[in-house]
């Protein structure tokens, strides 16, 4: 088969219908910028609303939880073994909520390749006191470049530095909620005492909304060593390792293993977060459905021009056969046809959708609850757009095919007597 | 090949038709037609001439008998095969032109010779032009297919049958659509070609004159050959 006859020979059949061909080509052309924009568009709300709590939970959570004794002590009396124990008001034990050996295992996570990063956490109950009222509250105390890093705690300190915390002695950030409620600012100093007793004040240095409300409520973020020191703890005390994976897909594994490994209790994010997946697959399974049935019409339209394209063609395609060109050739004549038009309708398909994606891109969109949103999101992964000209590839070759086939079997005996 | 062997030599070729009712079209046709023969066929319309001569192109393929091109048998051969054969061995012209409305005289003069492919564009496209001129169409090449008059299409159908250097040129009433002059114009170029060129010529015709002026003439009736 010679290509470059062939393919010539389809280029002037569609440039001898310029219109026709540019119809099909449109097509292909809106099937395509309605999957990019569309694709992009639904990945991007995707990406954000799963960022709101995909980034900010880790993928793997080592604490302890508290819970009663596994091993209630009657049970470790020997005599009494075989016997059945019948306990009444089993109550949780008054076990430490620091993890045990936390230096060890964090020494033992940056060994792991699997690891992509940890963040150690401390977690303090407080009350915060407001003039006449008291406030529970929760403040974490973390390690600021850590928490920035794996769990983007920038985007949502949405006021002040949040790296004062290591230069500011005895400083916190509060949620925006919380603030509001106490009514403080920037430079202010709240009142903290936690569950022990112990009193502390700490001067106000940011503001943090993650967009959800019940946790901009209690929630406040402290240095790691000023909430060890508010809770009378050395530098070991940790009471959550926060840890980011490679690859969250193996995280119920590897929670798996360090639950045995480091005797912690440890939580997976797809067991914490389960119904997320099922969001994100409905809204994909939603715009790929759209885009295949507008790529679905145009491959129809496709299949119907060069249908009539063939019956208009008897004559050229008995001449080609006769003058050589095996049913072959002329089945490739009329799939080049069907596949320039997918290529050149595919490729202004991706232009015009990512046209379309960035002018939704700059479309304002501002909501309270998601401050680090102010224009809708997009998602602009090239695998999209790969996606797209494959498949408007694969459909209008499709839909040549069988036109393509049946000119390919045309007997030119019967064109030629005919006449 | 040797120089005897015949360009096509056709054996018990017979042929039915089964729609609506069997019919048998070709009755044990058999002939040869040698090296720079000018043959025509003759005979009524319905004698089944125009059927032998689709078999003969190897275009229609379903016939008892044996057909032999160049020496060699057909009857085992692929379509992409029998393509190739009609590309390279055979060249055409119809009764009605038949030329590639879209395409200039130039590129549907040079298309089977792109597709044979045993010369560059460059020199099917001198080739073509030298036949043109020959053909006195030369001024013509540029056109589209679609601009010329029914003699100059004829011309440039035989110009496309000559781009490959083909054994044996089959025409199919080539001058049935023709004026005379025209007429006398082809009839003429085909002379040339057989005396000249040493080409194998097979015409079908049902026009006395034409046919007086080749070198044999087969007659057809019912479907048998009855002289030759």
């Amino acid at each position: 088969m010679n290509i470059k006859v062939i393919l010539s020979i389809s280029l002037t059949h569609l440039l001898a219908r310029k219109k026709q061909s540019l119809v099909a080509a449109l097509g292909v052309t809106f099937g395509i910028m309605m999957y990019i924009s569309l694709v992009g568009f639904m990945n991007g709300l995707n990406g954000m609303l799963d960022s709101l709590v995909v980034n900010r939970t880790p993928h793997v959570r080592l604490y302890n939880e508290i819970q009663p004794a596994e091993r209630q002590p009657v049970e470790t009396v020997l005599e009494w073994s075989g016997a059945l124990h019948q306990i009444n008001s089993i109550k949780p034990k008054d076990g430490r909520k620091e993890i045990r050996n936390a230096l060890p295992i964090m020494k033992a996570l940056d060994e792991d390749p699997r690891v992509l990063g940890y963040s150690p956490k401390v977690n303090a109950q407080v009350f915060f006191t407001a003039g006449e009222i008291e406030l529970s509250g929760i403040i974490d105390g973390i390690e600021v470049a850590k928490e920035a890093e794996l769990y983007m705690l920038g985007d949502y300190v949405t006021t002040g530095n949040m790296y004062e915390l290591l230069t500011i002695n005895n400083s916190i950030i509060l949620g925006k909620g919380l603030a509001d409620k106490m009514m403080v600012n920037i430079g202010d100093v709240v009142q903290v005492v936690t569950v022990q007793g112990t009193l502390e004040s700490l001067k106000v240095i940011g503001f943090f909304q993650s967009g959800l409300a019940d946790i901009d409520n209690i929630q406040s973020f402290s240095a790691l060593a000023t909430v060890q020191k508010l809770l009378g703890k050395p530098s070991s005390y940790i009471t959550d390792l926060q840890i980011k994976l490679k690859d969250m897909a193996i995280a119920p594994a590897v929670a798996k293993e360090y639950r045995r490994v480091f005797d912690t209790d440890a939580l997976d994010i797809q067991t914490a977060n389960a119904q997320f997946d099922t969001g994100t697959s409905v809204r994909n399974i939603i715009s790929y459905a759209v885009s295949v049935t507008l790529l679905i019409v145009a491959g129809f339209g496709i299949y119907n021009i060069l249908n009539m394209m063939i019956y208009e063609k008897m004559d050229d395609i008995a001449i080609l056969k006769a003058t050589g060109f095996s049913g072959r050739d002329v089945q490739w004549v009329f799939i080049f046809q069907a596949l320039i038009i997918g290529i050149i309708g595919g490729i202004f398909g991706l232009i015009f959708g990512y046209v379309i994606s960035s002018i939704i891109d700059r479309l304002p969109f501002e909501t309270e609850a998601l401050p680090t949103i102010s224009t809708y999101p997009i998602d602009y992964n090239p695998m999209h757009y790969y996606i797209g000209i494959v498949f408007a590839l694969v459909t209008t070759y499709l839909a040549g095919y069988l036109p393509a086939r049946k000119a390919g079997s045309i007997d030119p005996v019967e064109i030629i007597r005919g006449k | 090949m040797t120089a005897t062997t015949p360009v096509i030599e056709a054996l018990n070729i017979s042929k039915s038709f089964y729609d609506p009712v069997e019919f048998k079209v070709l009755k044990e046709v058999s002939f040869q037609i040698q090296r720079g023969e000018f043959v025509s066929i003759m005979g009524k319309s319905g004698c089944g001439k125009s059927t032998l001569l689709y078999i003969l192109s190897t275009m229609d393929t379903s016939y008892t008998g044996e057909l032999f091109i160049d020496g060699k048998p057909t009857h085992q051969m692929s379509a992409n095969q029998l393509a190739r054969i009609r590309n390279e061995k055979i060249g055409f012209v119809f009764q009605f032109h038949y030329l590639l409305p879209e395409f200039s005289v130039l590129k549907n003069v040079m298309l089977p010779g792109l597709k044979l492919g045993a010369r560059t564009a460059h020199e099917l496209e001198a080739r073509a032009m030298d036949l043109l001129n020959m053909l006195e169409i030369k001024d013509q090449a540029l056109k589209s297919a679609k601009q010329l008059s029914g003699g100059q299409k004829q011309r440039v159908a035989i110009a496309r049958a000559l781009i490959n250097d083909p054994m044996i040129i089959m025409g199919d009433e080539p001058t049935g659509n023709l004026d005379s002059r025209n007429s006398d114009i082809v009839l003429g170029i085909f002379r040339e070609l057989a005396q000249e060129r040493g080409q194998s010529l097979l015409v079908v015709t049902h026009d006395n004159d034409f046919a007086a002026k080749t070198d044999r003439t087969i007659v057809m009736e019912d479907g048998y050959v009855i002289s030759q």
